[in-house]
């Protein structure tokens, strides 16, 4: 028997998103397969977008401005090991704050747990990772150097990557139902982002005491990680700094289920 | 223990909306900026108390529902009757889960699937076999499921030789009967439906309304929301009318569709103050159940001072597009019973299956008598006339008229047109 009721605390709201799994991997299957239709080169936007990006950084970090690689690094190699937690953050965070409004006739229509939308857009930006991860791999092959036994904690911080972007995400994507204006915050937030975060260069030039409070932007303590998995004994981790990252990753993403699931139960209405 | 699936219990579901205050006769900048400013204020505190924020001065609270109780038990098939605004689609929202009430509580006992929309989460780029996996688990299928009816639902939608093509390529008739196709095939305990009967030609929506019946006949509760009051009184078996949220009447289906033809659109009938100095109409009245198959039964009230030895009846029709359409008078049609010296009484006037489109009408009706005009109202009533056409895809009346007659249709020999001799010789 199901109740329906004002003030009902939900309490059977894991096992309800556990019963709608199947609707969660046709809607994850859905964005995907509509994602590479009716597209040209299809899967190559995936390969194009960050071997520009790598080259265009390495070019201006790397030989123009000449910052410091980690140890004996080659500098695409370390820019793209930064790349890939980056891309994976921005675009979960772009596609699931747009996720609501993007299935509002469906919210207004059918009832599922909210959740699933931001979540299946997740996966989406998690298949255009695996794509880049792959080319990584490629170019790290292109320069022989061989990932230590580090690699193996990697999907430790893609897990990492995915909490730091879908905190943040809910909210805004719980937001955005209200006030269409949000939206419009994102891209800039991302551009903005991507020079703040240490993509295009180590974070080790950061000055010693200010890397604590650098740490406090939770895709630094990703990008760091990342390398650290990656790039072997070359990156080296700084504990305070990773602690502060995971903290407010996880303070956000608290935070944005906490809004996500207190307004959940008036999208359709708002939407 | 009954066999109730659906308990409702005095629910309600709040609106909050939002007014302009009225305009002041002057403006004064000092006005203009504190209630700016407190507009302002109460948007930020909104925002930051993650309330909904309206647009207005004044808030007004709406109650969509209020205070709706009712049962239904294993079986029932029920038709929600009301006008627009009723809150029926508000109901079926809150049944289905996709928003929560304000207050009161809803027990639901069983797998319950709704139907508010045909095609929900249809995407145009994907192909229609995908479409109807990415559909199926919209509506509540499991995957084993949709694979088991795959083959089911293609025949149901006619659609086999368009399994691969995208469904932005489709007509829209196909697009309508994939869609409805799905939703068909679903089998849940509990089935709610809204307003989707209304698509497609009429052969597939007889289709559809048998597969609803096939659906109630297994002894599923189906709770179904129509304008199309054929299709509620053909399908269920109970009804349930609302106006302004509440529930009015529970009950038979024939019971409720007559309670709503006749109260709920008060333009079936209007009452007037006659005059003491001359005959006057005191009161029309449509037959509103009537009007469901195109008949037309007025009956026109009169009083007067004096006896009157003669009283002629008029009425004309006019259609929503302003033009009249059809009129009689006992003149023309002469009444088969005299007035004979009544002081008051009623003038009744039949028209059985009126040859002319389904839609809205308004009514004027006049009194007189062979030589005189006593009283004229026009378009005093408004209401609509059949069931309606719109998925019969006729050309819209402004274009073709308001007459509703069959053809027929064939092809014929030139031989018809007596073409002259030199032409005959081309041909």
């Amino acid at each position: 028997m199901h109740v329906l009721e004002a003030t009902l605390s939900e309490r059977n709201y894991w096992s309800d998103l556990w019963n709608y799994r199947e609707l969660f991997a046709i809607l994850a299957w859905r964005d995907i397969a509509v994602r590479y239709k009716q597209t040209i080169i299809g899967v190559a936007w995936a390969v194009i977008r960050p071997l520009l990006t790598v080259v265009i950084f390495t070019v201006i970090f790397g030989k123009l401005v000449k910052l410091p690689s980690n140890g004996g690094v080659p500098y695409p190699i370390l820019v793209f090991a930064g790349m890939l937690p980056w891309f994976l953050f921005s675009s979960v965070l772009s596609e699931a704050s747009s996720s609501l409004i993007n299935n509002a006739n469906l919210i207004g229509k059918v009832y599922f747990p909210r959740l699933i939308v931001p979540a299946s857009a997740g996966v989406v930006a998690l298949v255009d990772f695996v794509i880049n991860l792959a080319i990584f791999f490629g170019l790290m092959a292109w320069y022989g150097y061989a990932p230590s036994w580090h690699v193996v904690f990697l999907p430790v911080f893609i897990g990492f990557a995915v909490i730091a972007s879908l905190g943040p995400a809910l909210y805004i994507t719980a937001l955005n139902v209200k006030y269409r204006d949000v939206r419009y915050a994102i891209p800039f937030v991302i551009q903005f982002g991507l020079y703040v975060s240490p993509v295009g260069f180590s974070s080790d030039i950061i000055p010693s005491d200010m890397r604590f409070w650098y740490s406090l932007n939770p895709v630094v303590g990703v990008i760091d990680g990342f390398r650290w998995c990656l790039l072997g004994g070359e990156s080296q981790i700084y504990p305070p700094g990773l602690f502060a990252s995971i903290g407010v990753a996880g303070f956000m993403m608290w935070f944005g289920l906490r809004y996500f699931r207190r307004t959940e139960r008036a999208f359709a209405d708002l939407i | 223990m009954t066999d109730i699936v659906i308990r409702a219990d005095r629910l309600g579901k709040r609106y909050l909306i939002g007014h302009k205050a009225k305009p002041e006769r002057y403006t004064a900048l000092r006005d203009v900026l504190t209630r700016s400013a407190s507009r302002f204020l109460r948007g930020a505190f909104d925002v930051a108390l993650g309330r909904q924020l309206i647009a207005g001065d004044e808030l007004e609270e709406f109650w969509a529902l209020k205070e709706v109780s009712f049962e239904l038990e294993r079986g029932d098939v029920v038709g929600i009757v009301g006008r627009n605004g009723a809150g029926k689609s508000t109901l079926l929202k809150v049944l289905s889960r996709i928003t929560d009430p304000t207050c009161g509580r809803v027990e639901i006992r069983g797998r319950l699937a709704s139907l508010l929309e045909v095609g929900t989460g249809f995407h145009p780029e994907l192909t229609g076999r995908e479409n109807i996996y990415l559909n199926g688990a919209i509506l509540g299928m499991k995957r084993i499921e949709i694979d088991r009816k795959f083959d089911e639902i293609v025949a149901f939608a006619e659609v086999e030789k368009f399994l691969d093509t995208p469904v932005k390529r489709y007509s829209s008739g196909m697009y309508v009967r994939l869609a409805f196709a799905v939703a068909a095939h679903l089998e849940p305990e509990i089935l709610v439906v809204d307003e989707v009967l209304a698509v497609g030609d009429a052969e597939f929506q007889k289709k559809c309304l048998g597969k609803m019946k096939d659906v109630a006949g297994q002894g599923r509760t189906v709770l179904f929301v129509s304008h199309n009051l054929a299709a509620v009184k053909a399908l269920c078996n109970r009804g349930l009318l609302l106006a302004n949220g509440r529930v009015v009447l529970d009950g038979s289906v024939d019971a409720v569709v007559k309670q709503y033809l006749n109260t709920s659109d008060a333009a079936h009938s209007i009452s007037f103050v006659a005059t003491a100095t001359r005959p006057a109409i005191t009161a029309i009245a449509v037959n509103g159940e009537a009007l469901v198959n195109r008949d037309l039964i007025v009956d026109i009230q009169f009083a007067s001072p004096r006896p009157l030895s003669t009283a002629v009846g008029g009425i004309v029709l006019r259609a929503d597009t302003g033009e009249p359409v059809w009129g009689s008078n006992s003149r023309f049609h002469p009444s088969r019973s005299r007035v004979n010296g009544m002081s008051h009484g009623v003038l009744r006037c039949e028209v059985r299956r009126l040859p002319i489109r389904p839609g809205r009408y308004s009514l004027s009706a006049w009194l007189g008598d062979w030589h005189e005009d006593y009283d004229a109202r026009i378009d005093v009533l408004n209401f609509a006339i059949g069931e309606d056409d719109a998925h019969r895809l006729l050309p819209p009346a402004s274009a073709v008229g308001h007459l509703d007659w069959p053809a027929e249709w064939g092809t014929a020999t030139s031989e018809a047109f007596h073409l002259p001799e030199p032409c005959r010789a081309i041909l």
